[in-house]
């Protein structure tokens, strides 16, 4: 660790990905994450690596493919209508195995939607990328040191998993400046070599980066180890923070910029004397559904808040098995939700559960 | 003759699996494939070359190379191979792409890897008509030709005219070498050959952005026998798609 730093999330977002040896960035300008290809275009020559502007994001995702089945650690960043036109690419990333790293700074939706943070593609990023049996991991940063430690380990995991990993944050992680401290630079060419990427097939058997199996035996096969991949995120990976869980009798639950107003409203409610905590996901996929359904056996209720009209809340619900009462209370994104209107749900919650 | 007097004068290429192709009678993709393997096998580029194969009928283009390979989704062959040449600017990468994938669905990608200068390789096969999915209209469809979804025969008020796609990128001053070649007899088909190889030649010292655009047959969705069909593409397409060199580098004959 070095000295701290205040920076952007989007633009410390982008000098992480490069001291975890990313050399490779493929994008399209859309608001709110212009300053991490902006800030790409300017760093990755000086670390000699590439920087491309694509024709579309359709392009970038592609390109992405491309340059990750050809061994490199690479990444792309978008924001929401982007993310819906880097979903093709995304599938066949996914297919083919190979790792890359996708930064979505979520917007306001559905549609051209707005340009304001929002948390409406919780689904998209952990269930409906777009079409096939696949996830991604799905990393939701709360602030812009997180964003950092969390880029920081994304590369790492999409090698282990051979896959695609998402950072999701939204307009104000990107937008946002907090000071930051930055971890030491890592060499990616000492990483160890991708035997499978198509480099050239220099004195051994041809590598072959592909997501068509015509056999539907070996297309099975595919989509169960694809799935045991998921099962092994879920053993392994989850990444969560429980916040006066202790003695909790009410537990929020909110991932993101979302947690940061949660958090607000619990320290107010526990001034208030009201026994409430909060747990954060920091994984979305995999999801932390075991320390939910453990809250559930200790909790009154859980009140899972979004920027959003409820979409994690899904998963919370399946974790909690109806044991215990699921609320939810969120706003679409574009306007945000405040403290002070969460502390008034947290009471409203308290007087129906006691 | 003694064995040991023998010379081999023609093989099959060592670039090539050996595997049996999937290709209808009389489809020239078979001849288009054995082409570039022969030409890599010449320039001597087996080992560093990478090959992107398209959807369409060539999508199984990986089993039939013995080289390095990726498959692109629908008409990004261009975007993948900007991927991959970007990580690896010192060896060849090539696409090999059908009408329907570099025409219609990948217009863009194929604009811009030109535009860029990409310093790739693209085998752009044009036999006015989608074959895979059975025969439907592509860009390059010829006026009153029929098809699977213009039953009538192709009308320009409908659906415009056929694409000139090497028209187009050779207007592009990434571009540096753009042709047109045909497959429909041998004289042509050697001159395919020499096409491709200069196109593999303009990559390799990195001159810029190179196509062959290379008019192929579709026997089964036109509805032709292989001869009937080889005919029908010098009668009809010859005129349409023009062979000829629409842009080349300084020096490009003596490459």
């Amino acid at each position: 660790m070095g000295e701290k730093k205040l920076m952007k999330g989007n633009e410390a977002i982008a000098e992480a990905a490069i001291r975890a040896g990313c050399r490779y960035f493929f994008g399209y300008p859309i608001t709110p994450q212009n300053e991490i290809p902006a800030y790409m275009s300017r760093r990755l020559p000086e670390e000699g690596g590439v920087f491309l502007q694509a024709e579309s994001e359709v392009a970038a995702s592609n390109m992405v493919y491309g340059a990750a089945g050809a061994g490199a650690r690479v990444m792309t960043s978008s924001s929401s209508p982007g993310i819906s036109l880097k979903a093709e690419g995304i599938s066949y990333i996914a297919a083919a195995e190979l790792p890359c790293v996708i930064v979505n700074m979520m917007r306001g939706g559905p549609g051209l939607g707005g340009i304001e943070p929002s948390q409406s593609d919780y689904f998209q990023a952990t269930k409906g990328m777009a079409h096939g049996n696949f996830h991604l991991l799905v990393m939701a940063p709360s602030s812009v040191q997180e964003g950092v430690d969390l880029m920081s380990q994304a590369f790492d995991l999409a090698d282990k998993y051979r896959g695609p990993v998402m950072l999701l944050g939204d307009g104000m992680i990107g937008q946002m400046m907090e000071p930051v401290e930055f971890p030491e630079k890592i060499d990616p060419t000492e990483l160890p070599p991708k035997e499978w990427a198509t480099d050239g097939a220099r004195g051994r058997e041809k590598n072959v980066i592909n997501s068509l199996y015509l056999d539907p035996d070996v297309l099975e096969n595919l989509n169960w180890k694809l799935q045991e991949k998921y099962e092994q995120m879920q053993r392994e990976d989850v990444k969560y923070e429980e916040y006066h869980m202790e003695d909790a009798v009410v537990a929020v639950i909110a991932y993101g910029t979302a947690a940061r107003i949660a958090l607000d409203a619990v320290q107010a409610a526990r001034e208030d004397g009201i026994r409430v905590g909060l747990i954060r996901p920091i994984t979305l996929f995999p999801f932390p559904e075991q320390v939910i359904a453990r809250a559930s056996a200790q909790v009154d209720a859980f009140l899972t808040t979004e920027l959003s009209t409820g979409q994690m809340v899904e998963d919370v619900r399946l974790a909690v098995k109806g044991r215990t009462p699921v609320f939810f209370h969120g706003r679409p994104g574009g306007n945000m939700l405040t403290p002070e209107e969460l502390l008034e749900e947290i009471k409203k919650i308290r007087g129906e559960v006691q | 003759m003694k064995q040991d007097k023998l010379k081999e004068v023609a093989g099959y290429p060592d670039s090539m699996s050996g595997r049996d192709m999937h290709y209808c009678p009389g489809c020239t993709h078979g001849i288009i494939h054995r082409l570039i393997g022969e030409v890599i096998d010449e320039l001597k580029i087996k080992e560093e070359t990478i090959g992107i194969a398209p959807v369409g009928c060539a999508v199984l283009a990986y089993d039939y190379f013995d080289i390095d390979m990726q498959e692109a989704s629908h008409g990004r062959a261009p975007a993948v191979a900007t991927g991959i040449k970007r990580v690896h600017p010192d060896k060849m990468v090539f696409t090999y792409q059908g009408d329907g994938d570099l025409a219609s669905i990948g217009t863009a990608e194929i604009i811009h890897a030109a535009n860029r200068g990409e310093k790739i390789t693209t085998v752009f096969v044009n036999n006015a008509i989608y074959g895979m999915t059975g025969g439907q209209m592509a860009p390059t469809t010829l006026l009153g030709q029929k098809t699977k979804t213009t039953p009538r025969g192709r009308s320009s008020e409908e659906t415009g005219n056929p694409l000139k796609v090497s028209e187009m990128l050779s207007m592009l001053d990434g571009a540096a070498y753009i042709v047109r070649v045909s497959t429909h007899d041998l004289e042509n088909i050697n001159k395919t050959k020499q096409a491709i190889k200069k196109a593999f030649k303009v990559q390799q010292q990195g001159l810029g952005f190179a196509l062959v655009e290379v008019l192929s047959t579709c026997p089964t969705n036109w509805g032709l026998s292989p001869r009937q069909a080889m005919e029908w593409l010098e009668k009809n397409m010859i005129p349409e798609f023009p062979p000829r060199v629409f842009c080349a580098p300084e020096g490009v004959d003596e490459l």
